[in-house]
């Protein structure tokens, strides 16, 4: 295939990409979005099979490459449960980030197939775009493995921080930087692959300080960097696919990052610097327990009958629901309840669940449909003409102190006025705090009735009542 | 001023020229690479300035709702890297260079089919009201 014709390939990859992106505006558009991106991929895999220079041997190769990683990325998909989706996308995101340092070694030992110098002598250019490659693919790739363990549980979400940590981050970014400026210089392979080493360390020590709870965030910010790998390489090897593609799944993961911290009151910088849940908070309620009116605890009978009288309910699902696996059940009382005539609205919050929109999926997982979720703008408003918020596995995302209590940990992020509701009921274990170590003043308002237990559990009761 | 001073005058005129020539010659030859490295680079700039603009745009016009799925598809997009994979895997002119291509194309497909299979998934469980 000539250069031109494989230029206009990746042209028409490049406008299906955003497409796909486009697409996923409407959830009616969205499946057809999917299926431009397919097609995208097609076309740029095949214009680059049968580009110029490729022989028997390679093509052979490619499809083997192809076939090995196409099959366990397909047994995989077809296998993830939805609740394991986060650390799913973070072990995603970790192949691309190893895939751009390969592909990086791969032009570093064979520049003539890039057209970017000879083995003698690469373009200082193509260095520093090389360098650049590899670091942002090597932190991608170690940062993305420790977000994994963090979501899977194999490693223990508690920040890891220690004295000087910044610092020693600061001092090995520097070192990175003379790297680079040395490889530049010399064109050294022990110098490529100590830049790779380097980087994979200050991945790993990026995310370590980074708490459980804080990994949204992280996993869009992995996102957005496996995007700038990927046009980091397009400008190493002079690809404007490459380079289209790689700005805008970086655009991408850095406004769900930015959505992220909105979402929780807190910078970018802020989430980095890491260390947020490791200090109990226990003072930062403020105030005496003393002088707290006693918490008013319900069962799960009382709940449902008080909702069968309702006419609107307002269920605010968490990430406690998804740990419960309580959606199934959740969704077979909305269906009894919306048989006794009550309207049943969903509302999430945009830090619910593990990742953006995860929350989402788990609901549409049990059937609940998505016209009947709603996001926190649009349904705040809607909490005062409730008769019932039913708050199931969330927490903090509720706390009215974080609108009024200045000393609070919370103080400023948006939060969903349950509190508005004519009743409030509340499941929880216990009396503990949520991960922001900030005791919840909603348990103690009047109109706030706990319904103490296992989500599942409770609301399978509340099911029983409900059928009798 | 006779007409050898003359003569040799122009001939020294004329040596200067040489030189000055063979100077602007040698400038230009340590010059070219640079203006043909820089041309382009500034080109490939100029483009991916533009899609991060349009990825800005769409990016914000996606529902909330489908941010997961987002996730999903843009994770299988990346690995469009694969195409620099396929180049090396397949034209590279040492072994090593080919491994790392094969290797690169191996992750890079278990995220394309990945990516895509589970966004499918997602999407194919958001359904309407009544349907």
């Amino acid at each position: 295939m000539g250069q031109t014709l494989s230029t206009l390939a990746y042209l028409v990859s490049s406008v299906l990409f955003i497409l796909a992106l486009r697409g996923l505006s409407h959830p009616e558009t969205s499946r057809r979005g999917n299926m431009f991106g397919m097609v995208g991929m097609g076309i740029a895999i095949l214009a680059t099979m049968f580009s110029k220079g490729m022989g028997f041997g390679g093509i052979a190769l490619v499809i083997a490459g192809l076939a090995i990683g196409g099959t366990i990325g397909t047994i995989v998909a077809q296998r993830i449960q939805m609740t394991a989706l986060p650390q799913l996308v973070a072990a995603f995101h970790s192949l691309v980030g190893m895939a751009a340092v390969f592909v990086a070694a791969g032009a570093f030992y064979a520049p003539m197939s890039f057209g970017i110098g000879t083995h003698e002598h690469i373009h200082a250019q193509s260095l520093i775009e090389m360098s650049l490659g590899v670091a942002i693919g090597a932190i991608t790739f170690s940062g993305s493995v420790i977000a994994f363990a963090k979501l899977a549980g194999k490693m223990s979400g508690a920040p890891i921080t220690f004295a000087g940590q910044h610092w020693l981050n600061l001092a090995l970014g520097i070192l990175l930087v003379i790297l680079i400026i040395a490889f530049v210089a010399t064109g050294s392979g022990v110098l490529f692959w100590l830049i790779a080493l380097l980087s994979f360390a200050l991945g790993f020590l990026l995310i370590i300080p980074i708490g459980g709870a804080d990994m949204p965030v992280v996993v869009s910010m992995l996102n957005s960097y496996s995007g700038w790998a990927a046009a980091g390489i397009g400008f190493t090897i002079g690809n404007l696919l490459l380079i289209i593609t790689g700005a805008l799944v970086g655009a991408s993961g850095a406004i769900l990052s930015y959505i992220m911290c909105k979402g929780m009151n807190r910078s970018i910088i802020n989430v980095l610097l890491g260390g947020f849940g490791s200090e109990g908070g226990a003072a930062a309620g403020g105030g005496g327990d003393a002088d707290r009116p006693p918490v008013k605890a319900g069962s799960p009978e009382d709940a449902a009958y008080m909702m069968k009288n309702a006419q609107k309910i307002i269920v605010v699902p968490g990430y406690g629901m998804a740990v419960a696996q309580a959606q199934q059940v959740l969704r077979e009382m909305a269906d009894l309840l919306k048989k006794e005539g009550v309207e049943i609205k969903y509302a999430i919050h945009p830090v619910a669940g593990r990742m953006p929109g995860h929350m989402n999926v788990l609901l549409a997982e049990a059937n609940v449909p998505y016209d009947e979720v709603f996001e926190l703008e649009e349904i705040n408003p809607e909490f005062a003409d409730a008769d019932v918020a039913f708050v199931i596995g969330a927490n903090d995302v509720t706390n009215p102190a974080a609108k009024t209590d200045k000393s609070s940990a919370i103080y400023g992020m948006p939060i969903l006025d349950v509190e508005r509701a004519k009743t409030v009921f509340f499941i929880k274990r216990g009396m503990a705090s949520g991960y922001a170590g900030v005791e919840n003043e909603l348990f103690f308002r009047p109109n706030t009735m706990m319904l103490f237990g296992d989500a599942k559990k409770v609301t399978q009761e509340i099911v029983q009542a409900l059928q009798r | 001023m006779n007409a050898t001073e003359l003569a040799n005058q122009a001939q020294a005129t004329a040596l200067r020229a040489l030189d000055l020539a063979e100077a602007a010659r040698r400038a230009a030859e340590y010059a070219a690479p640079v203006a043909a490295a820089a041309e382009p680079f500034l080109y490939l700039l100029t483009i991916f300035l533009l899609a991060c603009f349009v990825g800005y745009h769409v990016v914000w016009n996606v529902t909330p709702a489908l941010h997961s799925p987002l996730m999903g598809v843009t994770n299988a997009i990346s690995s469009v890297i694969v195409v620099g994979a396929i180049l090396a895997a397949g034209t590279a002119d040492t072994t090593i260079a080919r491994i790392f291509g094969f290797l690169a194309v191996t992750l890079a497909a278990v995220n394309i089919f990945g990516g895509f299979m589970v966004t499918r998934r997602m999407l194919a469980m958001f359904k309407k009201k009544g349907s």
